[in-house]
């Protein structure tokens, strides 16, 4: 057996592979296994049915923001279409389902392929664009998406919207809240495996060479119109996932969540969790879907006072106001957001207690 | 035909509002390269200080509007010193979000303060100013937004061509270390320019007010609409930004007219796609030739 690791003094990696691992120690590796126990194992019977529903929203918004943030903090390629995506995943899964019935286990996949397609559709334009511009053409698949979604009636009943079947798995049904739980967070977990991994393969390293400077990866021999397409369809496969389940935890689905709204916000949690890390998107999902309970938790019981609920008081304000603020104080005070202030933390136990 | 013309002079005067509303994104772009997602804010925000101004201080025109512009105008330089500065150098996705952030703050307190209500001015223009010619109607809302936007215009472009700080602004986006090293202050042109944006902002908010009413969401969407308008003219272009939100307005009462309503809000963006395609700078924009 070889020697367990543990927190080195300083670098002292001999071969690249040190260089790659994913656990820097062994350490790392025990607490996430512990980690995933106590998530499999105590949450879903300790936790009532409200934090589940919680949780089960935090493992859905952290696969889409994982896809997105392999778009934005791996390839460099700033997307405002990512709830259109999520919202077309929702709706390729709800019409598989219902009209061509496919079973869950296919169904969702299938989902997240038809939205690989259409991200890669949207980002045909990166064929001549970048920077600013690409990003204002994702904009514009964004409202088209939308309109699509609303105004084509004969596929997405429109404003009607469609109801889901329950989820079952091989005849089994698996329709409550702790279910999901299950389901949802093994996607999680496979789906940040995935990404991972392949960011320690050479189609990762194409693509954080592409976000450092295009030009030199394309003088190094990396087609780079290929590779941004790959990393829009990839982005976009995560968020098809994410919609597909999203539209099953929901039954029914209306076309009314994807809007620019939803897109801004995954862009909050990839910043606000940090840009170019995986666990960090996690971090950001976890950050902005509690942000909105707690602050719909405050709107309770600020309406149960009267003298404020009848100055009309309500939650959209209070929402967008601590919305932005939490952008904005990331981008000043921690641009490297919630990954940066984790290993900040972490490193201060590093040689706790003689941290010189 | 008289359907074709009176939409004709719609699309124009719709068009000229979208150019109105562009020539601050534009400017704020050319000075400092910064991607402003809360320009239909700031404008919805001049909109709300005017009708502060007149109709709850009932503040005459003549001295509600100046009044409001310079709000407007300290606004922007806030803003700039508060948030934008400390990015200066930063990665453009920090400054655009940055922008994001600060739109949903925006948003956030009018709706806190204001609602999501439709609020009108009281009417403030003489009728006379009405315009009859045959069939064709133009009513003194759009006759004086127009010639304020033209009056606009020609300020700019003298101020860019004449005036020392015009002509430092253009310095600064053509080259900023060039700049900075022949002593040009950018961190002042910074300022000066996103102040100047903020003021023409509010100047367009208050103008698309007089003629929808003033609402929130109907300003801040509008503000986006702004992306296609600037991206037909050139990101860069002042006057291309009024060519081409004539362009977006023309073709968004044209889509509305005679194919179907619900289109004419897609449409823009359908356009705008396809520009980027064909023609990714615009039809005036500098072109950016990569060298390696």
């Amino acid at each position: 057996m070889r020697k367990l690791r543990f927190h080195p003094c300083g670098n002292f990696n001999e071969r690249y592979e040190q260089e790659l691992t994913i656990f820097e120690t062994d350490f790392g590796r025990a607490s996430l296994v512990v980690g995933l126990v106590i998530l499999f194992a105590v949450i879903p019977y300790a936790s009532g049915p409200y934090l589940l529903y919680v949780l089960n929203m935090v493992a859905i918004t952290a696969i889409a923001a994982i896809g997105l943030n392999i778009l934005i903090g791996f390839t460099g390629l700033l997307s405002l279409g990512h709830g259109a995506f999520f919202g077309v995943g929702a709706y390729a899964a709800a019409i598989l389902a219902t009209d061509a019935g496919f079973p869950f286990l296919l169904a969702v996949p299938s989902a997240g392929l038809i939205t690989a397609m259409v991200g890669t559709l949207f980002g045909l334009p990166s064929w001549r664009l970048k920077g600013l511009y690409l990003t204002i053409a994702t904009l514009a698949g964004q409202f088209i998406i939308e309109y699509l979604l609303v105004h084509w009636e004969g596929l997405t009943k429109g404003t009607m919207g469609i109801v889901l079947p329950g989820i079952s798995i091989f005849g089994m049904a698996l329709d409550s809240d702790r279910s999901f739980f299950y389901i949802a967070y093994i996607c999680l977990i496979v789906m940040t495996l995935l990404a991972v991994n392949l960011m320690r393969t050479s189609y990762g390293r194409a693509f954080i060479a592409i976000r450092d400077n295009d030009r030199a990866a394309e003088g190094m021999g990396i087609p780079i119109l290929s590779y941004k397409l790959l990393s829009f369809a990839i982005s976009s496969f995560y968020a098809g996932v994410a919609g597909a389940l999203w539209a099953y935890y929901m039954i029914s689905i209306t076309t009314e969540p994807f809007n620019l709204g939803l897109s801004v916000e995954y862009i909050a949690m990839v910043i606000i969790g940090g840009l170019g890390s995986i666990v960090g998107s996690i971090y950001g999902a976890l950050f902005i879907v509690g942000l909105n309970e707690g602050l719909r938790w405050l709107t309770g019981i600020l309406m149960s006072v009267d003298m404020l609920s009848s100055m009309g008081l309500s939650m959209a304000p209070l929402r967008e106001i601590a919305f932005g603020a939490a952008i904005v104080l990331f981008i000043l005070l921690e641009p490297r957001g919630l990954a940066e202030v984790w290993r900040i933390i972490r490193s201060n136990f590093r040689l706790w207690p003689f941290s010189y | 035909m008289e359907f074709f013309i009176q939409l004709l002079v719609n699309g124009l005067s719709i068009g000229f509002l979208y150019g109105l509303a562009a020539m601050g994104f534009v400017m704020i772009f050319k000075a400092s390269s910064v991607l402003n997602f809360a320009h239909g804010e700031l404008m919805a925000l001049g909109a709300f200080v005017f009708l502060v101004l007149i109709s709850w201080a009932g503040l005459p025109v003549y001295l509600a509007f100046p009044l409001a512009l310079i709000g407007c105008f300290i606004l922007g330089f806030v803003v700039e010193r508060l948030f934008l500065r400390p990015l200066i150098g930063e990665p453009l996705i920090y400054v655009i979000m940055l922008t994001v952030g600060l739109a949903s703050i925006f948003k956030g307190i009018m709706l806190f303060i204001w609602g999501g209500n439709l609020y009108t001015f009281p009417d403030f223009l003489p009728a006379g100013l009405a315009i009859h010619w045959g069939s064709v109607n133009i009513p003194p809302v759009y006759v004086v937004s127009i010639a304020i936007g033209l009056i606009f215009l020609m300020l700019f472009g003298l101020f860019f061509k004449y005036s020392s700080q015009g002509i430092y602004m253009r310095s600064v986006a053509d080259n900023q270390p060039a700049a900075l090293s022949l002593g040009v202050h950018v961190r002042k042109v910074f300022a000066l320019s996103w102040a100047i944006a903020a003021l023409v902002a509010g100047m367009s908010g208050i103008v698309l007010g007089t003629i929808n009413g003033i609402n929130v969401h109907d300003l801040s969407s509008i503000g986006l609409k702004v992306f296609p308008v600037v991206i037909l003219g050139g990101l860069d272009s002042i006057g291309g930004a009024v060519i081409g939100g004539i362009i977006i307005g023309l073709l968004e009462t044209f889509t509305g007219g005679y194919l179907s309503t619900s289109l004419r809000d897609v449409v823009p963006y359908m356009a705008l796609v396809f520009i980027l395609m064909v023609k990714p700078y615009g039809l005036f924009g500098l072109v950016e030739i990569e060298r390696v």
